[in-house]
């Protein structure tokens, strides 16, 4: 279980980060290398160069601007989650960030890292999704934006080009008081799901529901939004919602198997846990007055 | 002598060193110009070795050499020898150090590489080509048993190596009388083991003694010394074994491995020194695993709910080698009846070859299996008679009056089994009242508002502890005042310093901090065997125990001849031996030592034998049986499957105790292993054999987080048949837990549910046996 050999660099601009990315073949970035270093001892990959950047400052951090709140790529899975803009605006990240692996991985591990691995289990990218978050990417031909529908390719993989990086994330915050669920089956605390489901909610004076976002992850490859259902929520009232369609929608994705859980088990937890997490998001829902 | 430590839980002696990271395994040893060691290993379950091109991986940077078995010709060839040869095995089906033409599991040893980094050998051993004629493998015990089956060793004619018989009383008869009769039958899950430390060897050649030096991470130094001495054809002393500090034994490293041949073998070869480190993904594939079996038994019981009869047949998935001989599916065997007062028993058990990873005792061996058996039956009893599971087992255990009580088994000697003591009865009483198992369903009820099935779980066990034939000790007092306790048991982390210190101190009046240990070094005690079978503080316990009584009396022969007091007038305390009432009349341990080590030209004074010094070997001739009785709580979420233990207590007898905080850490890990057994351990393989959990991502250890408190509760019967009255408590945490799980889910799933004869479960299952209601 050791890495086979590589040569190691540590940029320390995002100039030099860019001319290594352009320079070097068969380079891996290394961010908080919790997924990264595990596949490399095990020698599931192998990569030529690690790039290291945890020592480019401008990567990590936190920033309310006009366009939504920026999360840099290599901010730390816990300082993400302790961070008081995130909870107050972002709370269903901070709610996510929580089922993470474990104090110590998420000291190391970060937001940008986990969007780029792209487990299908993996929470950060799945609540991504369920924001619509937009991939700031930089590469040999500058700085743009993917929008989180174009980021997830397929199973570990994303829209990421072979000499670009990650830089950013951008989430665009729900009205104030919109509520928020998320459920996820795991065996045992920190263990990457089984299955999840995740719901965001805007509703009128009323408690009609304006906005919807619904979202099953761990199922398939990729997290999977539930247009249909989220368009059925519309209208109606959070204390009356029909939920069963819902659950049948998560309940009718192509679920994955494998050693352990069939696809029938796995989409039985999608639709018991999109239940879940609608029900906390009508629970959290404040009723604007 | 008064007990100030044996009895008390102190804080061990050997925590302030191990918890500061300042243990020294066998990792942390450098030796200079030591070579690093990779291992080839098939990627495939079952072939033939046609050839093995090392050229390429010979002229990678670093590497210093290549090894298979055909270059050790000149050193030793063959398989290893068995050890624990059994009449019923005609020939020993042992690992080659290196396999030599057929490869019979993933995993198995084919090459070692040595280079001057870990990885730089990882590296040339991924460059080592294999030419291999594949052959069918058989990953599964019950279809190995088909007579067309693949089998597991070509060369065999059927895959069942051997079949074990046991039994006493005329089954038949009692079961054509019985009020009734059921048929189950059981499925056991393998699972692996995981200490902490994986294994690992350093070998060098001693230049002072020519002595092939080696330590390595193993609970039976003594057995790679006796069986590396006949491979070498070498006398055993030249070598010597060492056990540095150990992370956790539990049972495979008891065994004597392929590696530490190989590894022993290479250094003969290369005269370098060499460190092998099995990481985690060889473990799963190279360290012997647990206890898989299937079950069927026929149990004959009367309308009362008391057992009378049981028989049965048993398939156990013995793995592709049998380095332990017959151990393992001998302690299912012997296991039976439990607590239970049977009339008659017969049961037959086939030892199949599969092509996976061997298996060998793991922490309680077959007797956990046996504990879920026969306390699932007294479950399955009581459902069937709509009667009260406690009532299947008062009617049924054997009675504290009966002690001590002959189980109608026999013993590996051919002498009878008899149970020395305890109360089974009484422990089950106790853990019901200490869970509070009257007010249960007011428990259950409260659970269910919140939309859980709570389910409560009951198990009891006997456990026979003290395997013999011994561990021997030796006490000396340096001229210092210090006493020094040598042994041949070897410690995995079970606190052996603590414990034998606590035993010395007591008989020969010192403080607990002035005792000290030297173990795991056949340099420094002459014999040993194993730390296995929850042995150590019943053989070598005694022997400790002995040994200081014998310094004791050479001490107070001693202060007599001095003081010229008659013996009867002495007793050790405070370092020294005084006159009793008159404290200041004494004369200091250090001084008798200082004197007794011998002064140049001066006679010894009363002609006493040099050396404060004595050693014993205490015979443990016939087991000692510890016994529990567990009870705990699930909660089990209908939607998910979910299934939390809220509640787990234990009642536990393992006679005296040394020391009860030690005890209550035996027990308690022991019981996380059991619940993982229940609930989250599963090796998984496919038809080929491949292993497909072989990381801790998808095999599941039970972790802290999933742990519920676990209250242990004891009842001290000392046992007649040592000198310290003590039991063994290795094991008996592990043995019914999960049995005890498994029964707490079954009463959660409620009468309509399944009747559970597997383990473990999952939470997909639970959500099928619920949809199926
Ligand atoms: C015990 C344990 C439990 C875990 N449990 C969970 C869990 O429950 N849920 C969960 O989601 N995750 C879990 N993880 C994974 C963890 O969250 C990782 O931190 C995360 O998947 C990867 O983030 P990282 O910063 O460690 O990235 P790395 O491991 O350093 O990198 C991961 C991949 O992303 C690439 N990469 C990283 N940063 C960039 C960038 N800025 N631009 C381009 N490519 C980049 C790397 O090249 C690599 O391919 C667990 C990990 C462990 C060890």
């Amino acid at each position: 279980m050791k890495a086979s050999p590589f040569q190691y660099h540590r940029p320390q601009t995002r100039e030099e980060l860019g001319a290594l990315l352009t320079r070097l073949d068969n380079a891996k970035i290394l961010a908080g290398g919790q997924s990264l270093m595990p596949m490399m001892n095990l020698r599931v990959i192998a990569p030529d160069h690690l790039i290291d950047i945890n020592r480019i400052p401008e990567l990590a951090g936190i920033r309310e601007t006009a366009a939504g709140i920026e999360i840099g790529a290599m901010t730390r899975q816990t300082d993400v989650l302790s961070s008081e803009t995130v909870r107050s605006r972002l709370p269903l990240l901070a709610r996510a960030l929580e089922h993470v692996g474990h104090i110590q991985t998420r000291a190391r591990g970060t937001i940008g890292g986990s969007c780029c691995h792209l487990d299908p289990s993996a929470e950060q990218p799945a609540v991504s999704a369920a924001f619509d978050a937009e991939f700031i990417v930089s590469g040999p031909n500058g700085r743009h934006v993917i929008p989180a529908s174009a980021w997830f390719e397929g199973l570990l993989q994303s829209a990421l080009g072979e000499q670009e990086y990650l830089e950013a994330l951008r989430f665009k915050p729900w009205a104030n008081g919109h509520g928020y669920g998320f459920a996820e089956y795991a065996r045992r605390h920190g263990d990457f799901a089984v299955a999840g489901g995740i719901a965001l909610l805007e509703g009128d004076r009323d408690g009609r529901i304006t906005r919807a976002a619904l979202l099953s992850f761990g199922v398939e490859s990729s997290p999977r939004r539930l247009t249909e259902a989220e368009g059925a929520l519309l209208g109606q009232h959070v204390d009356n919602l029909d939920i069963e369609p819902v659950i049948e929608a998560a309940r009718s994705l192509e679920a994955m198997e494998d050693a352990h859980v069939t696809a029938g088990y796995r989409r039985h937890l999608a639709g018991v846990l999109i239940g879940r997490a609608l029900k906390e998001a009508c629970a959290t829902l404040e009723r604007q007055s | 002598m008064s007990a100030r430590y044996f009895g008390a839980a102190v804080t061990r002696l050997e925590d302030a060193r191990l918890l500061a990271g300042k243990g020294q395994y066998v990792d942390d040893i450098e030796l200079p110009g030591m070579l690093h060691a990779a291992f080839v290993r098939a990627s495939f379950a079952h072939g033939r070795i046609r050839s093995i091109d090392t050229s390429d991986a010979l002229a990678m940077p670093g590497v210093a050499a290549i090894y298979t078995m055909a270059d050790f010709e000149d050193i030793a060839h063959g398989p290893m020898p068995p050890m624990a040869p059994h009449p019923l095995l005609k020939t020993p089906i042992t690992y080659h150090p290196l396999a030599n033409t057929e490869v019979r599991h993933v995993g198995e040893a084919i090459a070692i590489v040595l280079a001057d980094s870990r990885a730089k050998a990882e590296d040339a051993a991924a460059a080592v080509v294999l030419d291999i004629e594949y052959l069918p493998a058989v990953s599964d015990a019950t279809l190995a048993c088909d007579a067309n089956s693949p089998r597991a060793h070509s060369q065999h004619t059927s895959n069942i190596a051997a079949t074990m018989k046991a039994g006493f009383g005329d089954t038949a008869a009692v079961f054509a009388k019985a009020d009734h009769v059921l048929t189950e039958h059981f499925d056991i899950h393998r699972g692996g083991c995981h200490s902490m430390e994986c294994r690992g060897v350093v070998a060098h050649i001693d230049l002072l003694t020519g002595a092939l030096t080696i330590s390595t991470s193993s609970q039976s130094p003594y057995m790679v010394r006796r069986h590396l001495a006949g491979y070498l054809k070498r006398d055993e002393n030249d070598i010597r074994v060492m056990t540095p500090d150990v992370g956790g034994g539990f049972g495979p490293k008891a065994n004597v491995y392929a590696e530490e041949f190989a590894v022993a073998l290479a250094v003969i070869k290369c005269r370098r020194p060499v460190k092998w480190i099995e990481d985690r993904q060889e473990h799963f594939v190279a360290t012997t695993q647990q206890r898989g079996q299937t079950w069927t038994l026929d149990v004959a019981f009367d309308n009362d709910g008391r057992m009378h009869a049981i028989r049965g047949r048993c398939i156990h998935d013995n793995g592709a080698y049998a380095p332990y001989g017959l151990i393992l599916p001998a302690t299912a065997l012997a296991s039976f009846p439990g607590p239970y007062a049977l009339e008659a028993l017969d049961l037959s058990l086939d030892v199949v070859l599969t092509n996976l990873v061997p298996t060998s005792p793991v922490r309680g061996a077959c007797r956990p299996n046996v504990a879920f058996l026969l306390e699932r039956l007294a479950d399955r009893i009581a459902r069937h008679l709509g009667i009260d599971r406690q009532e299947v087992r008062r009617r049924s255990f054997v009675r504290a009056d009966q002690m001590p009580y002959s189980t109608g088994m026999k013993a590996r000697d051919g002498s009878p089994i008899s149970y020395d003591s305890g109360d089974y009865v009484g422990a089950l009483n106790l853990v019901l009242d200490e869970i509070d198992a009257a007010n249960f369903p007011a428990r259950r009820n409260e659970a269910k508002q919140r939309g859980k099935l709570r389910g409560l779980g009951i198990a009891s066990c006997v456990e026979d502890t003290g395997l013999g034939p011994f561990e021997g000790a030796s006490v000396r007092v340096t001229p210092a005042g210090k006493v020094v306790i040598a042994s041949g048991a070897s410690s995995q982390g079970q606190g052996h310093r603590t414990a034998f210190a606590q035993i010395a101190a007591d008989v020969l009046g010192v403080e607990l901090e002035d005792v000290t240990i030297e173990t795991a070094d056949t340099a420094k005690f002459p014999l040993g065997i194993s730390t296995i079978a929850s042995r150590i503080a019943v053989t070598a316990g005694s022997s400790v125990q002995l040994a200081a009584h014998k310094v004791r009396a050479k001490a107070i022969a001693f202060a007599s001849h001095q003081l010229e007091v008659d013996e009867h007038d002495l007793e050790l305390a405070g370092g020294a031996v005084h006159v009793k009432g008159i404290p200041d009349m004494k004369i200091k341990l250090s001084e008798i030592a200082r004197t007794l080590s011998g002064n140049t030209g001066m006679p010894m004074p009363g002609d006493m034998e040099p050396d404060l010094a004595a050693t014993a070997y205490f015979n443990s001739n016939a087991l000692t049986f510890a016994y529990g009785a567990n009870a705990c709580e699930v909660e089990v979420d209908p939607d998910t499957g979910d299934i939390r233990v809220v509640r787990y207590v234990v009642v536990h007898d393992c006679g005296r105790m040394i020391n009860p905080m030690i005890v209550d850490g035996q027990i308690r890990g022991g019981v996380v292993h059991g619940i993982g057994n229940a609930l989250f351990e599963r090796m998984i393989h496919d038809e080929e054999g491949q292993p497909l959990t072989t990381t801790y991502g998808d095999y599941l250890l039970p972790m802290a987080s999933e742990m519920p408190r676990i209250e242990i509760h004891h009842m001290e019967t000392p046992s007649p048949r040592n000198p310290i009255g003590v039991k063994g408590a290795g094991e008996g945490g592990t043995i019914p837990a999960a049995a005890c799980v498994i029964s707490a889910v079954e009463d959660a799933l409620g009468p309509n549910g399944p009747f559970i004869a597997l383990h473990p479960i999952s939470p997909q299952q639970v959500v099928t046996w619920l949809d199926r209601n």
